[in-house]
């Protein structure tokens, strides 16, 4: 746009000693991006013409089957779908409030900044950890704590099916915490850098009409800066969503349908993840169909936030 | 030095129905002389001193214009009234500031009540992410009011004498963003008189507008003069003539001159004063 403003015709001499000097840019540029759209639809590519066999004997079926069992090859996710939506969805339910709180409290100045400064790079240093380091760390220490207090609450509350017992300590509960932990960073630090571009101007405005901090918060600051936080959700839900290494430690890769946070389940990453070093055959086009449906379901899942957000930015555009 | 951080909203603060004034103006004399009366003010941001002694009487009911160079103290004064200021860190003041008698510094004057009794309207119009509606209830909503109908009628009263609702009353629950730059300045002004403020502070409150808007806003203070005691930070010479009927002209932190608008800019009285009305410095 800055180019365009400057008075000079088409024949100017400016233009045409940078013209090609720019237009080699230019192609670099449409290279690169025409590589990356190349890129996935091979991988699309790839992925479903490997799930075809499957696709094509299995069909809808493979979705609604209830049965995993290689041996009599007979496929079906069902169990594995749910266990993936409710591990991400718990995790995302631990993480968001605790994320959120953290973002307010890094962003608003209850602390003085070094600290927080500290504080944030702490945080965003749990996403630096191996997830298979998250995965041992699961297995040494919020397994034996599922174990202990789930008996609890499967005593207490069995009577609901999602806290039905026994209470294992590879379980979807299990997972879904050390998921939780996993994705705080990406929650924490998309909401915090929203939080901070909240214009000066709408803080100062509340308080002059007699808000307090408090008020301002819940009544200002949180609303304007929704569509960040939105989106921290979305990113963090297909964040753990794909999340493989640590699930398949922790979740106890069970294809049994089980309503209970309690029990083992798994994730369709978990899935292909342990079995398909030792599958041949029709196993690794079901396999693969599986993978599809999981790249199928993180892609919905990010278009999803990138429009949510693009509709939300579209009605604040007037604040920035 | 008080901070928002420890203020604490007690019952008998918000009385329960906010369209009623609150009780520090129950006695409230129109056409009061010395409604407001700065008293030997001093304000500093760290050790920087903003303002040295300013000594200023202010009428209810009346346009009050401040003027002087960029840097003068006149924007750090207006942002005394409602204790803006005080949310900058480190800034410390001496003297004192009554609004009818009773000083604003006062430990039994309730930040929060202070604020709800004086409007401020800010140069770059900052309407809040929400519909026209709920950024003129806002205000009443943070002051516990519920009852629909007076909501309902909050918002008209305020976006009419804000000169708004004829172009707007079809989209009330529409985003308050969607609205034009003048608007959304005049949708900030029904904001601040919706808690029925009897102050209003502007600071530069045209300073962002078009001229039509600029000229709609204007015309809007003099109307809201009637009901309200306006000061107004001002850049512009022709403005302050137009809308004030006081000006007060600042220069480095002093009040240099204050008189009836028609004074200042015919004949004042002093050199600094005429100086900077003709645009000779500044």
């Amino acid at each position: 746009m800055g180019v365009a403003s400057i008075p000079v015709g088409p024949e100017s001499p400016i233009q045409r000693e940078y013209r090609p000097r720019t237009d080699f840019f230019k192609g670099i540029c449409w290279l690169a991006s025409l590589l990356t759209v190349l890129l996935l639809v091979c991988i699309l590519l790839e992925v479903f013409s490997k799930a075809w066999p499957a696709i094509h004997r299995f069909g809808f079926g493979f979705i609604t089957g209830v049965q995993w069992s290689p041996n009599r090859e007979v496929f079906g996710v069902l169990p594995v779908l749910i266990g993936t939506g409710i591990s991400s969805l718990l995790a995302l339910l631990f993480a968001l409030p605790l994320g959120l709180a953290i973002a307010l409290f890094l962003s608003e100045d209850f602390l003085p900044a070094p600290i927080r400064q500290v504080i944030r790079f702490v945080i965003e240093l749990l996403a630096a950890i191996p997830s298979v380091v998250y995965g041992l760390w699961g297995i040494f220490v919020v397994v034996p704590l599922v174990q202990q207090y789930g008996g609890i609450l499967a005593d207490k509350l069995g009577f609901l099916p999602i806290f039905q017992g026994p209470a294992y300590g590879n379980s979807l509960l299990t997972a879904s915490i050390v998921l939780a932990l996993m994705v705080l960073p990406t929650i924490t630090a998309i909401s915090r850098s929203t939080l901070v571009t909240v214009p000066y101007a709408l803080r100062e405005g509340s308080y002059a009409l007699g808000a307090t901090r408090w008020e301002t918060i819940l009544g200002v600051i949180l609303p304007t800066a929704a569509p960040g936080i939105v989106a921290s959700s979305i990113l963090a839900f297909g964040r753990a969503m794909g999340e493989t290494m640590a699930v398949a430690m922790l979740i106890g890769n069970s294809q049994r349908l089980s309503w209970s946070f309690l029990a083992p389940s798994n994730t369709l990453s978990a899935l292909l993840a342990n079995q398909f070093a030792e599958a041949d055959g029709i196993q690794v086009n079901a396999l693969m169909y599986a993978a599809a449906l999981l790249v199928l379901m993180t892609l919905c899942v990010n278009i999803a936030g990138e429009a949510i957000l693009r509709h939300t930015q579209k009605t604040t555009a007037g604040l920035r | 030095m008080e901070t928002l951080s420890n203020e604490k909203v007690t019952e008998d603060m918000i009385p329960p129905d906010i369209t009623q004034p609150l009780p520090l103006t129950d006695d409230f004399v129109p056409g009061e002389s010395n409604f407001i009366q700065v008293k030997d003010f001093k304000f500093f941001y760290g050790k920087k001193q903003a303002l040295h002694g300013i000594n200023l009487e202010i009428p209810s009911r009346k346009v009050t214009a401040f003027i002087g160079p960029s840097g003068c103290g006149k924007s750090t004064l207006l942002r005394n009234f409602n204790r803006m200021n005080e949310l900058i860190p480190g800034v410390r003041h001496e003297g004192d500031i009554t609004i009818h008698g009773t000083s604003i510094y006062d430990p039994s004057v309730e930040i929060i009540a202070l604020r709800r009794r004086i409007g401020m309207v800010f140069q770059k119009s900052n309407p809040f992410p929400m519909s026209i509606y709920e950024n003129i209830v806002y205000p009443l909503r943070i002051a516990g009011q519920k009852n629909r109908a007076v909501l309902d009628e909050t918002v008209e009263r305020c976006l009419r004498s804000a000169a708004l609702w004829e172009e707007v009353k079809d989209r009330l629950h529409e985003s308050a963003l969607g609205l034009s730059g003048g608007q959304m300045q005049r949708l900030c002004i029904a904001r601040a008189v919706a808690s029925r403020p009897e102050i209003l502070l502007m600071d530069e409150p045209c300073s962002a507008l078009d001229p039509i808007a600029t000229a709609k806003v204007e015309e809007l203070i003099i109307e809201l003069k009637k009901d309200f005691t306006i000061l107004i930070v001002t850049h512009n010479m022709q403005q302050a003539s137009r809308v004030s009927e006081l000006t007060a002209f600042f220069y480095l932190g002093n009040l240099v001159e204050f008189d009836s608008t028609r004074k200042i800019f015919t004949n004042p009285s002093k050199k600094q004063t005429e100086e900077y009305i003709t645009g000779r410095f500044g």
